[in-house]
């Protein structure tokens, strides 16, 4: 296996802060912007989440690599993340289905990581300082510490950042539902703004058809497709420059066609609805995040990763009007208030800021596939679609 | 929803004993309960026999009973409460293990619960018998779409044979309804089948095993859970098992959170927990579920649930800053987890699930050298007595932690020699067999050159660990080989968790010796310091409150620490006593969590550093900081050092903690670390015999005569001037290990025959043995002017039996006032001559009129808390503050201590109070199967102890045998054999029994004496004397108590082993002394009397204050506060 001989690194953030340690992974530099995220199991789902592009992920747990790298386990075609930092690195994977380790999957795809990092203490800045850039420089990248921060600051902020682009999809393909699931005879678009593998999967597992299609989908394509329902993946960048995808969701909510989004799924519905969003200090990165289903009142462990969210007009627990009807927040963070879901009363159509797919995390969300299925379902059969019966 | 406002009064339910399997956990656990249900207003009642719990404490209850945790006595307490206007509407049983657990079972069974109108919270019935019978379980699992391994529940031999005629061998065999393990194992032959499931069968109170397929080598995992009432349930912790399944998870090294599982795995995991514990229907609460991976397939099934608080919720309380106990009490009273707050983070609320960016790791404690002959192979049964946790930055770093807070004598990987001349093959053969300290072999097995994949094959455990040691080995060559030690080498050292002791002996060679402190200066020359880090639950996303904190090392040299500035209060770091060991168990964890609760109120700031996760001391509530450290001089010099920097230290207590503690010292002290208490001079000079016996010779106290010896010729000439029996031990050991009495001059040969390791630097000590004496306990404070006498306790066993075996009693019953003021005056030459400030213990033998001084410690002692209870004084606390400067009179004055008077002068009425312990024998096996001998010597083999406290001595004694053997019997046969010399003090004793209706069974030579003595008595074969034997007797249940002192005069002939084997096999009361059988006597005539009632500490101690005052006042007031808890016929 692949171990740098102890190649110096730093990481150089904004502020001017600056943490030692070595790098692992592919060598040179790499730019973004720096985010803890608090999971102890998923590294590989966090690096192959698309929704960290751009992103410098501080990983808080602190044995990262033990158990290698699970070809099946890749949440997209590859690592998204700009950069790695951990504290230790694992001498050798361990698990039956490792087909390769962590540092060689980095190299190979050219992804730089540093290790030997306090992560603790970075952890406690970025969460007083707030997420900011950064930059990963190993070996003889590693210059002035002056000029290093001016290289950070050169890099643009996620605040106004459309990366949608960058990770959807270029042609419309199809995941087929599962032979060993009942055929409900339906199937759903998937607007690929990022999406994650376990998404068409987690449909597929409840015997539906997934079409992914682009993010420049028009609404004629998606009708074309003979869809029961459209679902808004999560994905990374600034919610307020997704223009065409809250033009998009605006005609399918016009259509009452059933409709489920997640992570940056829930900002577009919101923002759709006529909502603003804003950037969160340090976000919410992690698979222990609890939040309240407002309906049932239960409490959910979600898995988290988004540092936007969206900005309800009234308390939590009050219904709003909109032009596509009522509105109501469906989930709340327990840990500090922000809104987790939105409820759409009269249209069918909902969406949660956390990840009902998991991977990693989590599955305690998953029943908000099956209350979609059962929408699509309603309005299938020609029923008036009902959220309220879904729940 | 919030809490249950129908829920007034609560019945917690305690643990008792300390026993192996369950241990201090759960005093924790209870005394988080205690704290949660009071802070709600609720009223409390608490019933456990355990008197060395701070959940005893009169503080922590409205109503402490200190009586035997059984279903009749827990309706006594029921009843008692509900004479005074207190009825009870709850039981709380989930917190105190499966004693809590059975009794509440046994409650529901006898109709107890209903008649009564109380309800079980936590956990119902129903859902107990889930989770814990074993076939239903398994039917659940399989019901929710999990695997098992393949089984049968079995109800007698036969079936057994059947099933593993399936199942083919090995299979593992586990008894319903037993605790830690007990009576289970993994059988490879057929004859260790019959031989295990009959045991297992005859330890199952329902006579059930279940016989399983063998997972041994799989990977083994722990879940911790807890769910509220609305159904809401979040996984606490991980565990990670290093010692594969095969060993006891309470004797393996474990690791938390889990290392070697991806998410897919975790997650799949976690689901399957998460739809058990809904399945089994846990009401509210917490529950520990067991997992096995096969290594290869990935293939999961699930080995057992706990429907209650378990030892490993107390390691993951520890391990995540998550209060699983105090969470579960909020719960079983109506709370849900997202309207409990984090304590830690204040501003989130409790129901998340903790992560961490950290490694703890958990290694077990064993006492195996308490109990020559039994196997050290570890199984399925537990057989480790404490544990020791440490948390790090990374795996290496906790681990050598960990290791190193061990306390026995290897310190660390290259602490000792290697065995000479040993193989790779030999190690890799003898790391095949887990036992303790195997993971030193599988050290020595890579490092002579053995792959990662053969140690993984020889021992099961998981490459990734392996791979670890690898990297610390990789590491250590490094520290070796280096020219000299630079800053950046010896922070890396310190990070893979390198001690400076390690680097020392790693620097050392044939030609010149590094020392730990050569390497200490260096380091800190180099500005080589660690940093402390806070365990907060959530990997530093929230702020936390909490000064919970661990060391660690960062390659940054200006690392951040997160140590809180704190200049208002002066410091007091109270050093706590580490794993818990026979010797050495919670008992000193209470006088430590005592100094903290004293300090604190009297405005210091208390830093409690400690390594032990089963205890009260490292709750994050017990002190103001708690630093999660071992305790060796490095790691605490330095939390010394980082609290200096952070305040003003007034000083460390190092008296409390037993020990370990004490043993720092002489070395903080050199360091200049102020001292608080008995000075190290003072604490050495009891320690050193010639300078005690200096000390003694001058003040005109008498001693046993001793002499050392290095040889048997020397042994032999001082055993003939100072006469035999002569009590012989190797001098340098503490805690009685190696010592015999020997009564003639051929054991004595034997004895030193077998001691190799004498030599002329540890030569052996030879004592006068004061047969037949009185031996007699005090607890006494000093503040070198005055000194009060915390309680003169009288042991019921005659001396020779260790202090901490010995069953004693309190006040004392025989001893006369002048016996009582002797002991008094020779205490306060002690204390006073020997420069103690704080607590003393000295240990007499009377014999005749003379009264020798045996021992003195200038420290708290194991009976500081049955002292206190019994005495109503909180010694310790006292302790505590005549260490910061207060006067014996100051603490008189203010109520602290009896304002006149002390626990020499208890008024004529005061309750007696009964402190037994409890032997863990029946947990040892010898390799051949055997049980191991429970006769008690000079060498203390017991885990705990029970009180038992009464207005009188019979009742007192009775409920001593209830709460620690099971109740002793009032009618049916009893079988003596004693030796020639005790024969005459048995007469009456026995006659005493044949009247109360006994049918006495005898060896021939006891029954011809007792028949001239005019009894019936029924003769009986000896064991070796064919069938119908006594043995037989006994192992078909026709016995119900045996009384068997041994023949023999020296320590190593067994007469009677098999008769006490035997006993304690069937579970029937063994009594091996004289003074023991008429104590049992005495309380069996209580009980068929019927007079055995409860009483609260809090009324008995209120009484007995009073009583105090009015015999001052010159009358006899002691209130009638024994009520004898008749129960009504239904």
């Amino acid at each position: 296996m692949t171990q740098n001989p102890a190649v110096a690194a730093v990481l150089v953030l904004e502020d001017g802060r600056v943490f030692g340690g070595t790098s692992f992974g592919a060598t040179g530099t790499a730019f973004g912007e720096a985010v803890f995220a608090t999971g102890m199991t998923g590294y590989q789902e966090t690096l192959t989440d698309p929704s960290y592009r751009r992103q410098v992920v501080v990983a808080t747990a602190p044995q990262i690599g033990n158990t290698g790298w699970v070809a099946e386990d890749d949440e997209s075609a590859g690592i998204q993340v700009a950069g790695f930092v951990i504290r230790d690195l694992s001498p050798a994977p361990s698990n039956w289905r490792a087909t390769s380790s962590l540092p060689d999957a980095m190299s190979s795809q050219g992804v730089v990581g540093i290790a030997g990092v306090d992560t603790r203490a970075l952890t406690r800045h970025l969460r007083t300082a707030g997420a900011m850039r950064c930059g990963i420089f190993t070996g003889d990248a590693v210059v002035a510490t002056g000029d290093m921060v001016a290289a950070v600051r050169d890099i643009p902020s996620m605040a106004g950042l459309n990366l949608t682009d960058e990770v959807s999809t270029s042609a419309t393909y199809t995941v087929p539902a599962d032979d060993t699931a009942p055929d409900l005879g339906l199937s759903v678009a998937a607007v690929d703004l990022g999406i994650k593998a376990n998404t068409p999967r987690s449909f597929a597992a409840r015997g539906i058809t997934t079409h992914v299609v682009p993010a420049s989908v028009t609404v004629d394509e998606i009708l074309a497709l003979g869809v029961d329902g459209v679902f808004l993946s999560n994905g990374p960048g600034d919610p307020a420059t997704a223009d065409h995808a809250v033009a998009l969701t605006r005609e399918i909510l016009t259509r009452r066609i059933p409709l489920f989004g997640i992570c940056f799924g829930n900002q577009i519905l919101g923002r759709a609805l006529g909502f603003g969003t804003y950037k969160l200090k340090f976000g919410h990165r992690g698979i222990n995040q609890p939040v309240i289903d407002h309906v049932t009142g239960a409490t959910l462990v979600t898995s988290q990763n988004h540092g936007f969210a969206v900005e309800f007009p009234a308390a939590a627990s009050e219904a709003v009007a909109t032009e596509f009807g009522t509105v109501r927040v469906g989930f709340s963070s327990l840990n500090d208030g922000v809104v987790e879901g939105l409820n759409c009363l009269d249209v069918p159509a909902f969406s949660v800021q956390f990840h009902p797919e998991a991977a990693a995390g989590p599955h305690d969300a998953s029943y908000l596939f099956d209350r979609f299925v059962e929408l699509m379902r309603a309005a299938a059969e020609a029923e008036t679609p009902d959220l309220a019966r879904s729940i | 929803m919030p809490r249950r406002t129908e829920l007034k009064h609560i019945l917690v339910i305690g643990s008792g004993p300390i026993v192996i399997g369950q241990a201090c956990e759960f005093d924790y656990s209870g005394t988080q309960a205690c704290r949660v249900l009071r802070d709600e207003g609720l009223r409390v009642s608490l019933i456990n026999s355990n008197p060395a719990t701070i959940m005893t404490d009169p503080e922590f209850a409205d109503a402490t009973y200190i009586e035997p945790i059984t279903a009749e006595f827990v309706e006594k307490v029921l009843l008692d409460q509900k004479r005074q206007g207190f009825p009870v509407d709850a039981i709380l049983a989930t917190l105190g293990g499966q004693t809590a657990l059975n009794t509440a079972i046994a409650l529901h069974d006898a109709g107890m619960l209903a008649k009564h109108g109380v309800e079980l919270i936590g956990a119902d019935i129903p859902a107990i018998q889930r989770g814990e019978d074993r076939q239903i379980f398994k039917d659940i699992v399989r019901d929710i779409g999990g695997d098992v391994p393949d089984s049968a529940v079995c109800h007698s031999m036969e079936e057994v044979r059947l099933t593993v005629e399936q199942l083919g061998l090995p299979v593992v065999i586990r008894p319903s309804f037993t605790m830690g393990g007990l009576g289970s194992g993994l059988a490879y032959t057929p004859d260790d089948l019959e031989r295990i499931a009959s045991i297992g069968l005859a330890a199952s109170p329902v006579h059930e095993v279940l016989i399983e397929e063998s997972v041994l080598g799989w990977k083994e995992y722990e879940l911790e859970l807890m769910r509220d009432g609305a159904d809401n349930a979040v996984v606490v912790c991980s565990i990670e098992n290093i010692d594969p399944m095969g060993v006891h998870t309470g004797d393996s090294m474990t690791v938390a959170p889990a290392m070697t599982l991806t998410d897919r795995e975790y997650q799949d995991m976690r689901d399957l927990g998460l739809k058990v514990l809904r399945a089994v229907g846990v009401a509210t609460g917490g529950c520990n579920i067991q997992f096995a991976i096969q290594p290869d397939t990935g293939r999961m099934i699930v080995i057992e649930m706990n429907p209650r608080v378990s030892r490993s919720s107390a390691l993951a309380s520890k391990a995540t800053g998550f209060p699983i106990a105090k969470i579960a009490a909020k719960l079983a009273i109506g709370y849900h987890l997202s309207e409990i707050a984090n304590d830690i983070t204040k501003a989130t609320p409790a129901a998340f699930e903790p992560t961490l960016d950290y490694v703890v790791v958990k290694i077990p404690r064993f006492a195996f050298e308490k109990f020559p002959g039994a196997d050290p192979t570890l199984t399925t049964t537990m057989k480790s007595v404490g544990e020791a946790m440490s948390i790090g930055r990374s795996f290496a770093e906790a681990f050598g932690k960990a290791l190193r807070s061990m306390e026995t004598k290897n310190l660390g990987f290259w602490t000792l020699p290697d065995p000479d001349g040993e193989t790779v093959e030999e190690v890799l053969a003898a790391a095949a067999i887990p036992t303790d300290g195997r993971i030193f072999q599988v050290e020595r097995a890579l490092r002579y050159g053995a792959t990662v994949a053969q140690v993984h094959e020889a021992t099961g455990i998981d490459p990734w660990f392996l791979d670890q040691i690898v990297l610390i080995q990789s590491v250590a060559t490094e520290v070796a080989t280096a020219k000299e030690l630079s800053a950046d080498l010896l922070r890396k050292a310190k990070r893979y968790g390198l001690s400076d002791l390690q680097i020392a002996r790693i620097r050392s060679t044939t030609a010149t010796v590094v020392t730990e402190r050569s390497i200490r200066e260096v380091r800190r020359a180099l500005g080589v310091r660690p940093v402390y880090k806070t365990v907060d639950t959530c990997a530093a996303e929230f702020e936390a409150f909490t000064p919970y904190h661990y060391s660690a090392y960062e390659t940054d040299p200006a690392a951040e620490s997160e140590v809180a500035p704190q200049r208002d209060r002066p410091k007091v770091i109270i050093l706590g006593s580490g794993p818990n060991r026979i010797g050495q168990g919670i008992e000193f964890d209470y006088s430590c969590v005592h100094a903290a609760m004293a300090l604190r109120d009297a405005g210091y700031e208390t830093v409690m550093v400690n390594c032990n996760p089963e205890t009260v001391s490292t709750d994050y509530d017990t002190s103001d900081r708690l630093y999660f450290e071992p305790l060796t001089a490095e790691d605490v010099l330095e939390v010394i050092a980082a609290e200096q920097e952070s305040g003003t230290v007034a000083g460390v207590i190092v008296t409390l903690g037993g020990q370990t503690p004490l043993k720092l010292a002489g070395i903080l002290a050199a360091e200049g670390v102020p001292l608080l208490g008995t000075s190290p001079d003072a604490i050495d000079l009891a320690e050193d015999r010639a300078r005690f016996g200096a000390l003694l010779a001058a003040a005109g106290l008498p001693a046993p005569a001793f002499g050392m010896a290095t040889s048997f010729d020397e042994a032999s000439t001082v055993a003939s001037r100072i006469g035999y029996p002569v009590l012989v031990r190797p001098s340098y050991v503490l805690g009685g290990r190696g010592m015999e009495i020997v009564y003639d001059e051929p054991s004595l040969a034997d004895y030193i025959s077998r001691a190799t390791e004498i030599t002329d630097e540890s030569p052996v000590m030879v004592d006068r043995f004061l047969d037949d004496a009185i031996e007699i306990d005090v607890d006494a404070l000093c503040d070198g002017t005055d000194i009060y006498l915390g309680g003169v306790m009288e042991h019921i066993e005659e001396a020779g039996v260790h202090s901490g075996d010995s069953a004693c009693v309190l006040p004392p019953i025989t001893l006369g006032r002048s016996d009582i003021d002797k002991v008094r005056l020779y205490t306060e030459r002690i204390a006073l001559d020997g420069g103690v400030r704080g607590l003393l213990n000295v240990q007499y033998a009377l014999k005749g009129e003379t009264l020798y001084v045996l021992e003195a410690n200038q420290r708290a002692s194991r009976t500081v808390p049955f002292s206190s209870k019994a005495t109503a004084v909180p010694l310790a606390k006292a302790a505590a503050r005549i260490m910061t400067g207060s006067t014996i009179a100051e603490l008189r004055a203010e109520g602290m201590l009896m304002t006149v008077g002390d626990g020499g002068t208890l008024p004529a009425g005061a309750p007696v109070a009964v402190k037994e312990a409890v032997m863990p024998f029946h947990r040892f096996r010898r390799p051949d199967g055997t049980g191991v001998d429970t006769i008690l010597g000079p060498e203390m083999r017991s885990t705990g102890e029970v009180m038992g406290i009464d207005a009188a001595f019979g009742p007192a004694f009775a409920k001593s045998q209830a709460g620690s053997y099971g109740s002793l019997p009032l009618k049916g046969t009893v079988f003596v054999s004693v030796a020639n010399r005790d024969k005459r003090s048995m007469v009456f004793p026995i006659k005493r029994l044949a009247d109360i209706g006994f049918t006495v069974v005898a060896t021939a030579g006891t029954a011809e004496m007792l028949r001239r003595n005019g009894m019936q008595v029924q003769v009986v074969r000896k064991h070796f004397e064919g069938d119908g034997n006594v043995v037989e007797m006994i192992r078909a249940g026709e016995i119900d108590l045996v009384i068997n002192t041994p023949y023999g005069q020296s320590g190593t002939r067994i007469d009677g082993f098999e008769i006490r084997t035997a006993a304690v096999s069937a579970d029937i009361p063994c009594i091996t002394t004289v003074a023991g059988a008429a104590a049992a006597i005495q309380g069996i005539e209580a009980m068929v009397r019927g007079n055995v009632g409860v009483a609260s500490l809090q009324n008995l101690q209120a009484g007995l204050r009073a009583a105090v005052a009015a015999e001052n006042a010159g009358a006899d007031a002691f209130s009638d506060t024994f009520v004898t808890g008749t129960v009504p016929a239904s």
